[in-house]
């Protein structure tokens, strides 16, 4: 599904991206490892680009509108399912249908009660729901998802991850938390400073071999 | 070898331009004519104080109705200013676009009223336009500029086959329609304000009644308009609501539906007849060529005119800056008491409400005709706001309360930092000061504008028309050039 040879990104004479070799299947779950700056949000963004009809894109921050509502900033998610004239409908006076088909995800997500409270009126946690509230009302296949779970403790964390990743057939998302790329996801691609330091099986992977991702020398 | 005496500071910069400004402002005093010709303007200025202090509520007839009419324009024109502005504003990237807002608002809404007379006649429509017009062009710069510099983000973040109109409406308008609503009632207050003096021309504004007033010595009558109209100003705040506002519209189009007994045939003749210079009309019987006709209206009004505004502009832009200047520590808490602070705002807040054209009318009355009143009248209007917005800024400076006090704190502590915004606020409104300047000819200080108005007043559509595009030229001129400085010196108000 995605595809890189030998691919180097330059950005005002930096190297962003080093030499990547990758390829992803369809129905893979892969989790993206790597210190910040080592060009993760870089190579989702090319993902997208590979593909941006089929993606429900899910970037690290920004993306949301403040002053709309939860509701709204998940239907933003659906703006390409119907004409503009719809969309204008729901934004003025939202339809029953969405209310409902809005509120179960919201509820799924922990944020049912906060509906029809705008974004600049929310914690950094509940934004983030949100954004992977929009993500998941986008209803495609494929989900590109840049730290979406950061902002949440573990715990909560994990079990958003997983619901979101049951609902998706393909998913490549960046993190900082080890445990839960390790934990949840079948293949780990690991970058340092724009090069794939490691892409295996998250089964074969302990903790001291992602030591090296953020320049600590493994223990063995 | 570096010269060590050569400064390299940012201060030295803020000089430097300071003096190349004024010392071109000082050539402009010494050129302008700035005599006081009444025999004794201080018995005159007397009367009008007294007028002040004594209004009379009762001596103009329809009072009301001036009132109404003045809200009603102002409505009507600010609300379709609006609409067409914020529709322009979506095509912002467009240069054409850019273009013909910067060229309709380089128009004072006083020449387009000027215009709409001899389309629309002495009617509604013709306020209404003549306001909605240049105002369209203020409001697609300004939205225009808040749609581009917002968060970009949003947008990219959906999915690509979103559509245009579904992305505007969800991921763009909503991040600015908060900024939208607080200009556009700032807009509000600069339309009563240009509703209000569209009188001067004839309509049956507050203006109206206010310049028969003045003229006549009733300064009694003339101080309870003057009045009438800071309450509607000042009570603003109290009234003006999102959700009363298409109640207000509705009210305005009912009181004073926007309406001219004049017919469509008039603007075709206007347009390929009546503007086109005079020897190039077909059926011309005359003897004049166009370039003769050109050079005559050239030598004899067109520079005349410019020079003037650009002398009276320039020496108005000096004379705000020291006014700003000097009322800044007057409205600073680092400088000033409680008591001071408070009598200083009421004197700015009753400055910057006035019109610049109506104090300088004011002051003609006591002065007499020179390019004095004007100057005042530019200078203590724009010098007010300079001064108000720059004490907010100082006023927000942390100053330890051990350092230098009175002037030495001023010239030491607060102007060099917010010397920058000064200096920006001030090449902001330049472009604002040469727009008014150009209209100060309608009382009779030889603007350009005067010679529009001659024009006008001898049905010389041609030559009015020539004028106030040579006019236009003046201000987009001034435009780039401060907005040239404001570049080089990265300036930002």
């Amino acid at each position: 599904m995605f595809t890189f040879e030998h691919h180097t990104l330059r950005k005002q004479g930096v190297v962003i991206l080093d030499d990547i070799s990758l390829h992803i299947a369809a129905g893979e779950r892969v989790a993206l490892l790597g210190a910040s700056g080592a060009g993760k949000s870089t190579l989702l963004q090319l993902m997208r680009e590979q593909h941006p009809d089929e993606i429900a894109w899910c970037p690290q921050d920004g993306a949301m509108v403040p002053p709309l509502s939860v509701f709204h900033n998940i239907y933003m998610g659906s703006l390409d399912r119907h004409n503009a004239l719809y969309n204008l409908r729901n934004l003025i006076y939202p339809k029953a249908k969405e209310r409902r088909a809005i509120r179960t995800i919201a509820n799924a997500l922990g944020i049912g009660e906060k509906l029809f409270t705008s974004i600049d009126r929310l914690s950094g946690g509940q934004a983030q729901r949100t954004a992977l509230g929009r993500a998941l009302y986008a209803q495609k296949e494929t989900l590109l998802a840049d730290e979406p779970v950061s902002s949440l403790d573990e715990l909560q964390g994990g079990n958003l991850l997983r619901h979101t990743l049951s609902t998706h057939t393909t998913a490549v998302i960046a993190l900082h938390d080890q445990f839960l790329a390790l934990s949840c996801f079948d293949r780990v691609i690991g970058l340092r400073n724009g090069k794939i330091l490691i892409d295996q099986p998250a089964a074969s992977l302990n903790h001291d071999d992602l030591l090296p991702l953020y320049g600590q020398a493994s223990p063995t | 070898m570096n010269n060590p005496r050569a400064h390299n500071t940012t201060a030295s910069h803020y000089r430097h331009i300071s003096l190349v400004l004024a010392g071109f402002a000082l050539l402009a005093f010494f050129l302008a004519d700035i005599d006081i010709t009444t025999r004794s303007p201080g018995t005159e200025l007397g009367r009008i104080l007294a007028g002040l202090i004594r209004p009379d509520f009762f001596a103009t007839d329809h009072l009301l109705q001036a009132t109404l009419f003045t809200l009603s324009f102002a409505v009507q024109g600010v609300a379709l200013g609006a609409a067409v502005g914020f529709v322009l504003a979506c095509f912002w990237h467009y240069r054409s676009v850019r273009m013909a807002s910067a060229t309709v608002r380089a128009i004072h809404e006083l020449f387009w009223g000027l215009i709409f007379l001899q389309l629309t006649g002495l009617s509604t429509l013709t306020g209404v336009l003549a306001i909605a017009i240049p105002y369209s062009g203020i409001f697609a710069k300004v939205f225009g500029e808040f749609l581009e510099e917002s968060n970009s983000k949003p947008a990219q973040a959906l999915a690509r086959n979103s559509g245009p109109l579904s992305t505007f409406f969800f991921a763009k308008l909503p991040l600015v329609w908060a900024q939208f609503k607080v200009y556009g009632a700032y807009r509000l207050e600069c339309g009563i304000r240009s509703s209000a003096i569209l009188g001067f021309i004839g309509l049956p504004t507050l203006g109206f009644h206010l310049e028969t007033a003045f003229r006549q010595g009733d300064y009694s009558a003339g101080a309870a308009l003057l009045y009438i109209f800071f309450l509607l100003i000042i009570s603003m705040r109290g009234w003006l609501h999102a959700r009363l506002i298409p109640i207000y519209l509705l009210a305005a189009l009912l009181y004073a539906p926007p309406l001219s007994s004049n017919t469509g045939a008039s603007l075709w003749r206007f347009l390929s007849h009546d503007i086109m210079p005079a020897p190039l009309r077909s059926g011309y019987s005359g003897d004049l060529t166009f370039s003769r006709w050109a050079l005559d209206l050239v030598s004899q009004q067109a520079v005349p005119g410019l020079v003037n505004t650009l002398v009276l502009g320039s020496a108005a832009l000096l004379m705000t800056g020291l006014i700003a200047i000097m009322i800044l520590p007057l409205l600073s808490r680092h400088f000033s008491g409680k008591l001071v602070r408070s009598g200083a705002n009421i004197f700015v807040i009753m400055m910057r409400t006035t019109p610049e054209f109506l104090l300088a009318f004011i002051f003609l009355l006591a002065l007499g005709p020179s390019m004095l009143p004007g100057i005042f009248a530019l200078a203590l209007h724009t010098g007010a706001i300079i001064g108000h917005l720059t004490s907010r800024i100082a006023d927000q400076l942390p100053i330890p309360s051990n350092s230098a006090r009175g002037l030495n704190r001023l010239s030491f502590e607060v102007l060099p930092r917010v010397y920058g915004n000064f200096l920006a606020l001030l090449l902001y409104r330049w472009e604002i000061i040469m727009r008014e300047t150009a209209i100060l000819g309608l009382i009779g200080i030889p603007t350009i504008g005067f010679y529009i108005d001659s024009a006008f007043a001898e049905f010389r559509l041609d030559r009015a028309f020539f004028l106030i595009a040579v006019s236009v030229i003046l201000n987009l001129s001034v435009d780039g050039l401060s907005r040239t400085l404001r570049n080089r010196l990265r300036l930002h108000a």
